[in-house]
């Protein structure tokens, strides 16, 4: 209620404040040219008195219900005799003086305390609003004066656009920041139950879910290392000698018009939802496989690591094709023509010019598209059937870290038990391998494109 | 010698001639592999999905016996009555509702149509359980109902939905089969009567997701959470997305710092999406205690997944507008600020629509991280605001799955594939005809 009072109030506030910073700007330029059109400094004039407001209402909107609570609770635990009682108590009063009342008898110190909260609650209100108010209008009095016709309004404004831009573009630093620390924190957790060592050489998957908390399984990730590596393998064998062909024959062979009707059909795949092709390999992909395991005589699981690998092969296809077609365009005509000219035919001239200068950012390509494998998450929930054993055949179940993560933290476990904390560690594991992985991408790409510029 | 030679050109020219043709094959090859497996892959969904967007439902006289319906009058509000005393008693009256044996007027009513006996249990398992809820809330409606006979569809259950659809073998042993032998003969012939027959299925649409009567769960819950993700997304990646690369491009120095941005930047593209799951559960769950389930935190997680493409996009649109434009407009004296906002900016619009659209696509098919912050709950509700417990429309495909009636929802995950396809589907067009009808007008 009070928030979309504060947000009225802002917009209110702005639109009077910029109207008064433009006619008082007009007004100051009967005596000559102003520095600045009379625009900025209604907008400036509007900062000064919104910015002091919605900080204002920002701190309130974060703090008054956390303040209410702790206003209440000392005197709810007064009235009560032992501490476990008070959360429930501290329910009924707010539901009281909220006005929707509760079940059941209401005792007089309940209906006295609701009574003091809600009061509390009006006052804080108030205190906000005034002082709110207050600032708004101590800034817009103090721009007004500023306004003359020398004024800088146009610098200072973009300035404070400048400014908003900067704060937009860290973000993203703050979330990597994020990650790092939330994961580096978490696995600090993780490693004062099982020691790094055990972690990351030990063979047997297994973390002992038990209901007395006492975290006493054996956590060696090997297992789903080996799992990890096997689909991205199988992915990598599908993906790249169809997705590299198809770059090389939609670049080179395909007549314009059956590419630009091919290549988009082709990216179709990239942007379907992972979760879709985890169920359709699922339901369609690994019977059918495992029924032509039976027909050749070989015993294949309907989820395995292949199944789970020969989808993502798929998934990954346009993102090789996609990206080495840019590439391969990228290599100079002049190139190609002299290769051409010296009597090579166009495959030779693919396959022993155009190829091997492209390759670095081929390779780039390559590294991104393994990253991503590793990190897939729902082809692997859902078609490689999940069984954490180290052994090296494909047509078995097998189990990744992102499998593990989703199964550490969807499940009823505390969340500081080692079953819990250890998604965090594998989430660690899994950064690291995919940062090395983007950044090589990314340094050989950047090397590889200054080559040819 | 001259001849042996000019043989050895022409066995070389044959083999390289091969060689040729092979390589291209193989590349013709690849292609056609990879548009046969987009053809499988639709053509498996559309064919298993489409069917099952038709349910059976019956149409059954019902008779309201008021011997069956026994309720007391409907509690007044007494003087003085808090608001929740007197919801309490509401509800309670409204139980007394629940509490009547409908199955019994469902089961008459079945008897009623195929003209005879059947035994009553067999006879309410082929009406899907929400029925009863149906029924009461039609008498819940109008009190008068009671005591007389009303024309209601009601749906099929789930089994009998399985059975009438041909999708269980009718060679099973009874001991293998869902229903009883008298329930599989008495929907034969309500088929047979017209009684039960195949509608479209909108309640998929309209219902939210239900465990107990699977024949009537719905999309509608993950519909409306997906919905708020969606509108996070737009109101804080996309503003924050488009400000970051304006500054990146347009206005940042070359150094070391906006070095370092711009690989963060590049290689949190790149970080699995499980891993912002993670700093979402760790941070936003377990830090700031923010309710789990819930969609505002679900799109606050897509909001930095999306984040690092959004810019990406938008960049490389920045980039594309010719040199000259800014140099133009820097000469005749504009400031830094009012050639990026009030010249660069508008020739990018299409692009920056487009990169916008994208992130939202991405964000609308993502799974991974929202089971990370308890998305993958059950929830039976449609979420009122953003903070309230919801679902989305991937983790709903993802939780349709698994359930243990595979006959009916293996197609109806992929009816569910189809919705949240159609909908991707939509955004794509929006985001061409948008750019198309934008660029034209230039």
């Amino acid at each position: 209620m009070t928030g979309t009072l504060l947000l009225g109030l802002i917009l209110v506030v702005i639109a009077i404040s910029y109207r008064m910073g433009v006619s008082r700007a007009v007004g100051a330029a009967s005596g000559g040219r102003l520095h600045s059109r009379p625009v900025y400094h209604g907008a400036l004039v509007a900062l000064w008195a919104a910015v002091p407001l919605a900080a204002i209402s920002l701190v309130w909107g974060m703090g008054a219900e956390r303040a209410a609570q702790w206003f209440v609770t000392p005197m709810i635990a007064d009235q009560l005799a032992s501490a476990t009682e008070v959360p429930v108590a501290l329910q009924r009063v707010m539901a009281l003086a909220s006005g929707t009342g509760v079940v059941g008898e209401v005792a007089d110190w309940e209906r006295a305390i609701a009574q003091d909260l809600s009061s509390f609650r009006f006052a804080t209100q108030a205190v906000a609003v005034i002082a709110g108010l207050l600032a708004a209008c101590a800034g817009l009095f103090y721009a007004l004066r500023r306004v003359n016709r020398t004024m800088r309004a146009r610098n200072s404004v973009e300035n404070a656009i400048r400014t908003a831009l900067i704060l937009c573009s860290v973000v993203a630093i703050l979330t990597t920041l994020g990650i790092v620390v939330s994961l580096v924190v978490e696995t600090l957790r993780f490693f004062s139950f099982i020691s790094p060592v055990d972690f990351l050489f030990g063979t047997v998957w297994n973390p002992g879910y038990s209901t007395t908390g006492a975290g006493n399984g054996s956590y060696g990730i090997l297992p789903l290392l080996a799992g990890t590596l096997m689909i991205t393998l199988i992915a990598m064998a599908v993906a790249i000698p169809v997705g590299l062909m198809s770059a090389i024959w939609l670049t080179q062979y395909a007549p314009a018009r059956l590419r630009g009707i091919v290549k988009p059909l082709i990216e179709v795949l990239a942007g379907i939802p992972t979760i879709v092709y985890g169920f359709f390999a699922l339901v369609t992909l690994g019977p059918a496989l495992s029924d032509l395991g039976a027909f050749i005589g070989l015993t294949i699981n309907a989820t395995s690591a292949l199944t789970a690998g020969v989808i993502m092969g798929v998934m990954i296809i346009p993102f090789i094709s996609s990206l080495s077609d840019d590439i391969i365009r990228q290599v100079p005509t002049a190139m190609r023509d002299g290769s051409l000219g010296l009597g090579a035919t166009k495959s030779e001239t693919i396959r022993k010019v155009v190829v091997p200068a492209a390759l670095p950012g081929i390779v780039g390509a390559i590294l991104l598209a393994v990253s991503r494998a590793i990190g897939e998450t729902m082809i692997v929930v859902l078609a490689a059937g999940n069984a954490p054993v180290l052994r090296l055949d494909p047509f078995q179940a097998t189990s990744t870290f992102t499998v593990t993560i989703v199964q550490a933290l969807t499940g009823d476990s505390d969340f500081a038990s080692p079953q819990s904390l250890v998604a965090f560690a594998l989430g660690m594991t899994l950064f690291l391998i995919t940062l090395v992985l983007n950044l090589g991408a990314l340094f050989i790409v950047r090397k590889y494109r200054e080559q040819y510029e | 010698m001259t001849t042996s030679t000019r043989d050895k050109v022409k066995e070389s020219l044959r083999r390289r001639n091969r060689a040729e043709t092979r390589f291209r094959a193989i590349g013709a090859v690849s292609v056609t592999i990879a548009l046969t497996f987009i053809a499988i892959l639709f053509g498996t969904i559309l064919s298993r999905g489409v069917p099952s967007l038709w349910q059976y439902s019956l149409d059954l006289e019902v008779h309201f016996d008021a011997e069956v319906i026994r309720v007391p009058e409907a509690p007044q509000r007494a003087e003085g009555q808090s608001d929740a005393d007197f919801e309490a008693q509401t509800m309670g009256w409204q139980r007394r509702f629940s509490m009547v044996n409908w199955n019994a007027l469902i089961g008459a009513a079945v008897n009623e149509a195929v003209g005879r006996e059947v035994e009553s249990r067999s006879a309410v398992s082929i009406v899907d359980s929400a029925a009863r809820f149906v029924l009461r809330d039609a008498v819940l409606d109008d009190l008068s109902l009671i005591g007389q006979t009303r024309r209601m569809t009601l749906l099929a259950s789930a089994d009998a939905d399985n059975w009438a659809q041909g999708r269980l073998s009718r060679d099973l042993p009874d001991e293998r089969q869902q229903l009883s032998a008298e329930a599989r003969a008495t929907i034969d012939a309500l088929v047979e009567a017209g009684i039960m027959q195949r509608r479209f299925a909108w309640h998929m649409f309209m219902n939210v997701d239900s465990r107990s009567s699977p024949a009537s769960a719905g999309l509608a819950g993950a519909f409306v959470g997906s919905l708020y993700m969606m509108l996070v997304v737009i109101i804080l990646a996309v503003p924050i997305g488009v400000a970051s690369a304006i500054y990146l491009e347009e206005f940042a120095p070359r150094n070391r710092f906006t070095d370092l941005i711009e690989v963060n930047i590049n290689n949190l593209a790149a970080v699995p999406s499980i891993v912002f799951g993670l700093l979402g559960a760790a941070v936003f769950i377990n830090i700031l205690h923010l309710p789990l389930s819930a969609p505002f935190v679900g799109g606050l997680v897509l909001t930095l997944m999306t984040l690092p493409t959004i810019i990406i996009a938008t960049r490389s649109a920045l980039r594309a507008v010719p040199p000259s434009l800014r140099q133009a407009a820097l000469g005749i004296g504009a400031s830094r600020t009012q050639m990026v906002f009030h010249h660069v900016l508008p020739v990018t619009f299409p692009g920056i629509l487009t990169a916008s659209i994208l992130g939202v696509a991405q964000a609308l098919g993502e799974t991974a991280p929202l089971l990370l912050i308890g998305m993958n709950a059950f929830v039976a509700n449609i979420p009122a605001t953003p903070m309230d417990q919801g679902s989305a429309l991937p983790v709903q495909i993802f939780l349709w799955q698994g359930n243990e009636n595979r006959n009916f929802f293996e197609p109806r995950t992929f009816a569910a594939i189809i919705a949240l396809l159609g909908l991707m589907l939509m955004l794509n067009a929006l985001a061409i005809w948008l750019r198309n009808r934008l660029e034209r007008k230039r």
